[in-house]
């Protein structure tokens, strides 16, 4: 959390906050939840049903970047709302700001449609000088989110934690309780960032293959010969290997809790006591790979869910997610929380610590992930390899028709469909389904690829965390400690093609943005497989307001329910929605130039 | 690099954009081509996106639209600034464009010209509508105008602009004048990442025409060339100051007719100057 920078008095926010300092010392002291301010990453004492949120702007500096941030209650993050599971909570949301209309979001959390906040779906926003109030029962428990959905708000300061206590006893419960935010700070406005994009896809990517790691990957490829083979490849695709993230640390400063790195956010422990830390993704573009080297990371929710515990050393969370992990640090010494970018460029550091002050050493980023031919959607494909050199003894007859297609050219063709029935966890179902199947995107001005053997990644953790040494969570290891509540097999499947291109910067669903899109339409009450296929070459978060999504990762019942799913590159998953919530929802890729780009769409359960 | 350029003089522009936009053409083949494949059990006969354009539109609170994807947007650059020197002679050229629109349609303003001897030439300047067809082509028409110290000619334009493969950036232009004359322009260039901010681009433009026209400098066939080497260093994306060599020269036909006009056919040159975009 950050208050406003005093420059005039000469006392910049950077010189209050030095070290393991304020948040450390506060969290100390009990504070009632009406006080204010709580220090950041302060779960509050107590919950409360009622809230009074006021947004406005407010001049922060943080890292030398100043931002006149849109913000609740002159923070970033906004505070930390702890509700009860039971409880109807009463939201009054007041918009100070002078000439824009606001809105919240409340990411991940079950309410009426007209609740939900969106702009244009759920009401019409609220308008600079007014208070809406939100009323809704809270029907769930865990770690969640809210953010404003107007405009770029969300991308600049308006976002915050909500803690939610079960109604049952928490499994999870430990005397040391954090919320650690994960955001990006920048004074770059995100309608420049766009623009700029638009211009030039790879504006703020300066990591890039060139002549001078070109020996470097020769090491690495076995030859110049590879290396230069393998460079080729992609040109003629027109795609970059180093394409990572869009937006980077050359514009970014990656925040814990607000704090830049050398701001050093503090969470004190007592050695030997349980510490939950409730990690949010509230970037608006950037994946987080987290570690705390010298402690073992037991993952125990997931997007505010009990998970059976899974012992971690790292785990990557996409925008939007949520993970609650516990730690336990014996020794009396201060341990790094470490959260680097995806793409190597940045830093989110905090410190936990027994003390105020202490710090421990922060370790190096590792080498940047390198896109394969797998993120391309051609599975294990090397590059000019056809069908010839697959194992394809997985694949019945049935599955398989080879002859009817062309697995010859690299651009263009699709069997996407073919492939995949023998890789499902899931049993078929037994009874004819619906499907909606788009087919294979077309390659037009709004795409630029086709995934044509998009496999089951959820085994993965992730591009360049896969050879790292350590543990690294993945979906597949995610079991709910509950059996779902709905048994119903779907009764429908929709397929959708995540696309894009990124020469053009436009991305969208089968090929086509929001505005040359429908709507899609839900029955209330039917149950419905929601199967994605990532035809770009990047990670995409999606969620879909206002029901969970269930992953089928293989859990059986036990899969876990999720409100933002990472689809990776090159890759095809599923999971499963019980249609329970009637109205206009909002469903899209949580990365916040994709959604605003195209990557949209309107559910509509009625 | 030196064979992408040789193969795009050879292609007029007519015959090469068919083939640009083959990547559109050859995505209904393949749709085809699955169609068997996605029945396990079952037949089916068509695809259904249940994102499908609908003839309902929906009706949203406010008229307040969820994202706005549909923006449009402004930019220009000069690609090249610069100062060409060299001991017969001296000039500087510029090169730039400017746009406006969306991802579909845009109006694009381009813009050439060389300075020599306190004499403009070589000054050609286009108002294009352009319009995305394919993943990295757009075709683009509207009309050129040769502006500068010699007399003026117009033409109308009808070309494709883009990134072809191994993102080699490519324009080829076909022109016909309000003479009954026809003329091609072909330009590329290629980006090599020397690091992340030093870039070597070697650049070429080429002008052919059906007759020749004296007055300016024109020969019948391939008439001119101007190509560079340039070093430029990225300082910020917007700004990078560049050093180079160029070369300006006339070919063919029209070597003959600016020797004869006893003009300089042709001059290798150092050459300093910026690129910056906004």
């Amino acid at each position: 959390m950050f208050t406003a920078s005093r420059t005039r008095d000469g006392l910049t926010r950077r010189r209050f906050v030095t070290g393991c300092g304020a948040g450390g010392l506060l969290a100390a002291l009990p504070l009632p939840a009406s006080a204010s301010p709580v220090a950041p990453g302060m779960v509050p004492a107590a919950t409360s049903a009622t809230w009074n949120l006021s947004v406005g702007r407010r001049r922060i500096e943080i890292d030398h970047k100043v931002l006149h941030a849109p913000c609740i209650g002159g923070t970033v993050p906004g505070p930390i709302l702890r509700w009860r599971e039971g409880d109807h909570v009463t939201l009054n949301v007041t918009n100070t700001l002078h000439d824009e209309e606001t809105s919240i979001h409340w990411h991940g959390i079950r309410l009426p449609a007209s609740m939900d906040g969106v702009p244009g779906l759920s009401f019409t926003g609220i308008p600079p000088g007014e208070t809406f109030t939100y009323r809704f029962p809270v029907q769930q428990s865990g770690t969640y989110w809210y953010h404003s959905h107007s405009g770029m708000q969300e991308a600049q300061g308006l976002y915050g934690a909500i803690v939610i206590d079960p109604r049952r006893p928490d499994p999870n419960a430990c005397t040391r309780d954090y919320v650690i935010v994960l955001s990006e700070w920048t004074d770059v406005s995100p309608m420049d960032m766009i623009s700029n994009l638009k211009m030039q896809d790879d504006y703020y990517v300066f990591r890039q293959r060139t002549l001078a790691s070109l020996p470097r990957e020769a090491r690495a490829a076995g030859g110049l010969g590879a290396a230069l083979k393998d460079r080729l490849q992609w040109s003629r695709m027109r795609m970059a290997a180093t394409d990572i993230s869009d937006v980077t640390g050359i514009i970014y400063t990656y925040l814990m809790n607000g704090h830049a790195p050398d701001m050093n956010w503090c969470g004190l422990f007592r050695p030997g006591e349980r510490v939950r830390l409730r990690f949010v993704n509230a970037a608006s573009m950037t994946f987080f790979d987290i570690r705390i080297p010298g402690l073992d990371m037991l993952v125990v929710q997931a997007d505010g869910n009990d998970v059976e515990p899974v012992p971690v050393d790292e785990f990557r969370i996409g925008v939007a997610e949520t993970y609650d992990v516990i730690v336990q640090p014996r020794d009396s010494r201060a341990y790094t929380i470490f959260a680097q970018s995806e793409d190597r460029t940045g830093h989110a550091r905090g410190t936990l610590a027994p003390q105020a002050g202490m710090t421990a050493p922060v370790p190096p980023m590792d080498p940047r992930p390198v896109r394969t031919m797998i993120d391309m959607g051609m599975g294990d494909m090397k590059p000019g390899h056809d069908m010839k050199g697959m194992d394809m003894s997985g694949m019945s007859e049935e599955d398989t028709h080879m002859d009817d297609m062309d697995m010859s050219g690299m651009d263009h063709g699709h069997m996407g469909h073919m492939d995949m029935e023998h890789m499902d966890h899931q049993a078929p179902p037994a009874h004819v389904m619906e499907v909606d199947d788009p087919g294979p995107p077309p390659i037009n001005v709004e795409n630029q690829n086709v995934a044509k053997m998009p496999v089951d990644r959820l085994g993965s953790p992730g591009d360049g965390l896969e050879n790292t040494g350590r543990r690294v969570l993945n979906y597949r290891q995610l079991r709910a400690t509950r059996p779902g509540t709905d048994r119903r097999p779907p009764s429908r499947e929709i397929i959708l093609h995540l696309t894009g291109n990124m020469e053009r910067y436009i991305w969208g669903f089968n090929g086509r943005k929001f505005s040359e899109s429908g709507p899609i339409r839900l029955k209330l009450g039917e149950r419905v497989r929601f199967t994605l296929i990532n035809d770009t070459m990047m990670e995409h978060p999606i969620h879909l307001h206002g029901m969970w999504s269930e992953l089928e990762n293989g859990q059986g019942d036990y899969r876990p329910y999720k409100h933002t799913i990472i689809s990776q590159p090159g890759s095809r998953l599923s999971y499963l929605v019980t249609v329970d919530a009637p109205g206009m929802w909002a469903y899209h890729c949580h990365l916040m130039l994709h959604m605003e780009l195209g990557m949209f769409r309107t559910v509509i359960v009625a | 690099m030196r064979r992408a350029l040789l193969l795009a003089v050879v292609l007029a522009p007519v015959t090469v954009m068919p083939a640009l936009a083959q990547g559109s053409a050859t995505t209904g083949t393949t749709a085809t081509a699955t169609a068997t494949a996605t029945a396990t059990g079952n037949t089916k006969t068509a695809y259904h996106a249940a994102d499908a354009p609908s003839s309902t539109p929906v009706v949203y609170l406010g008229n307040m639209k969820p994202v706005m994807d549909h923006a449009s947007y402004f930019h220009g650059i000069l690609d090249e600034f610069e100062g060409r020197y060299a001991p017969g002679g001296s000039d500087f050229r510029w090169d730039g464009e400017a746009w406006y629109g969306t991802d579909y349609n845009r109006v694009w303003l381009k813009t050439e010209g060389t300075l020599e001897h306190g004499r403009l030439h070589d000054g050609d300047h286009e108002l294009l509508y352009s319009r995305a067809i394919s993943s990295y082509f757009n075709v683009q028409g509207g009309v050129r105008a040769d502006i500068d110290d010699g007399p003026t000619r117009t033409w109308g334009a009808l070309g494709v602009q883009g990134l072809a493969l191994y993102e080699f950036e490519f324009q080829a232009t076909a022109y016909v004048s309000d003479r009954g004359r026809f003329a091609t322009r072909i330009e590329g260039s290629y980006d090599f990442l020397l690091t992340n901010r030093l870039i070597l681009q070697p650049q070429a433009e080429f002008n052919l025409y059906t007759k020749s026209d004296p007055a300016r400098q024109a020969g019948a066939g391939l008439s001119d060339v101007d190509a560079g080497l340039r070093l430029r260093y990225e300082v910020w994306r917007k700004f990078a100051p560049y050093v180079a060599v160029s070369y300006a020269g006339y070919l063919t036909q029209a070597r003959r007719i600016v020797h004869d006009q006893r003009g300089e056919t042709g001059a290798l040159r150092f050459t300093f100057g910026v690129r910056s975009w906004f």
